[in-house]
């Protein structure tokens, strides 16, 4: 069990974090349906997985909590590998594969 | 071919979220390790996955209670970190809006990085779907994943400290987004956009919260925004084969 937590409180906070979430993901496509929204809403929008998830990923690569938040050569590496091959090569997979095999190829010979 | 059907968009979405199995798997293992490792039971690691069905939130709720946080702001805090699918939702609404409400409440659960990813950059790239192909092909993206989240960490869960630590599956997670993301810098403002929200992403980390992640997507967001309004959005990749 964790410490600190009743049994009760971890399902609490668990229902709490699920009906958030969903509430969250819901509430544009529930409430707006299929009202059309103004071209310039449109146009942010449609720059939204560029711009979010390059800044959530940022901290990660180059400050990893596995590492206790040190940068890591490998990590940096691998990450401009995976880069290299999404943006030329436009494979979602090979990116994947790139980023991890340079990842771990750099963990063997380090 | 013509392939026109809701059940063939089903498919097609299937088949689009493949090359993201590797990593959704590795990452729910993880999940389920790390949440077992911290003292939680097996049924409170499956509820969390379950029911959240958000990877970040799960984690960070997972952080903050090994560090015994208020349960308020475990609460808060793993919202915040998915403030960011309020965006998703309203980005891909004006698609599958019209949907019929159980559609709707359904996919308010599947709406994750990747099932918005794949499902927006399809329905942008052919405007023309008609809305039972778009929810089949939504639903579709999920059809393997969702499955895949919840049996990889009952298998993290069940396996628990037996993953060894040399792994560093940690990574897989900024892997998968960056392999998400890079393809789809078709032009010079999804660049700008890009570069703008790294360079904020990293000068705001230490707000508390999420918050700073908020603020890098709003500014990268108005920063693509404004390149595209001026005309400015110049092709930087060849195109789609």
């Amino acid at each position: 069990m964790m410490e600190g937590y009743s049994d009760a409180t971890i399902a609490l906070i668990t229902a709490g974090i699920a009906v958030g979430t969903w509430a969250v993901r819901f509430s544009f496509i529930g409430l707006i349906g299929a009202r059309e929204l103004p071209p310039w809403l449109l146009r942010h929008l449609r720059y939204t997985p560029v711009a979010v998830i390059p800044a959530l990923v940022a901290p990660l690569v180059l400050w990893p909590g596995a590492t206790g938040g040190a940068p890591d050569p490998a990590r940096l590496v691998a990450a401009l590998a995976a880069f290299a091959v999404g943006f030329l090569a436009r494979s979602v997979l090979g990116a994947i594969l790139v980023g991890m095999g340079t990842f771990y190829a750099i963990r063997l010979v380090l | 071919m013509q392939s026109a059907t809701p059940s063939s968009a089903f498919f097609e979405g299937m088949r689009a979220s493949a090359p993201f199995l590797i990593v959704v798997g590795p990452f729910a293992l993880v999940f389920g390790v790390v949440a077992t490792e911290a003292g939680l039971d097996l049924a409170q690691v499956m509820s969390l996955s379950v029911t959240v069905f958000a990877g970040a939130a799960q984690l960070t709720a997972l952080q903050l209670m090994r560090e015994e946080a208020p349960a308020l702001v475990v609460l808060a805090s793993s919202l915040a970190v998915n403030l960011r699918m309020a965006m998703y939702s309203a980005s891909i609404a004006p698609y599958i809006g019209g949907a019929p409400l159980w559609q709707r409440v359904l996919s308010g659960y599947l709406l994750v990085d990747q099932s918005y990813a794949i499902s927006h950059a399809r329905f942008e790239a052919e405007p023309q779907m008609p809305l039972p192909r778009r929810m089949a092909f939504f639903f579709g993206t999920m059809s393997l994943i969702a499955p895949l989240w919840y049996a990889a960490t009952l298998a993290g869960a069940l396996a628990g400290q037996g993953i060894p630590e040399g792994l560093a599956l940690d990574f897989a997670v900024p892997i998968t987004f960056i392999a998400l993301i890079a393809p789809g810098l078709r032009t010079l403002a999804h660049l700008a956009a890009a570069a703008t929200a790294i360079l904020l992403g990293l000068a705001l980390a230490g707000l508390p919260y999420g918050t700073g992640l908020l603020v890098a997507g709003l500014v990268a967001m108005i920063v693509g925004a404004e390149i595209e309004r001026r005309g400015l959005a110049i092709p930087v990749q060849r195109q789609a084969p």
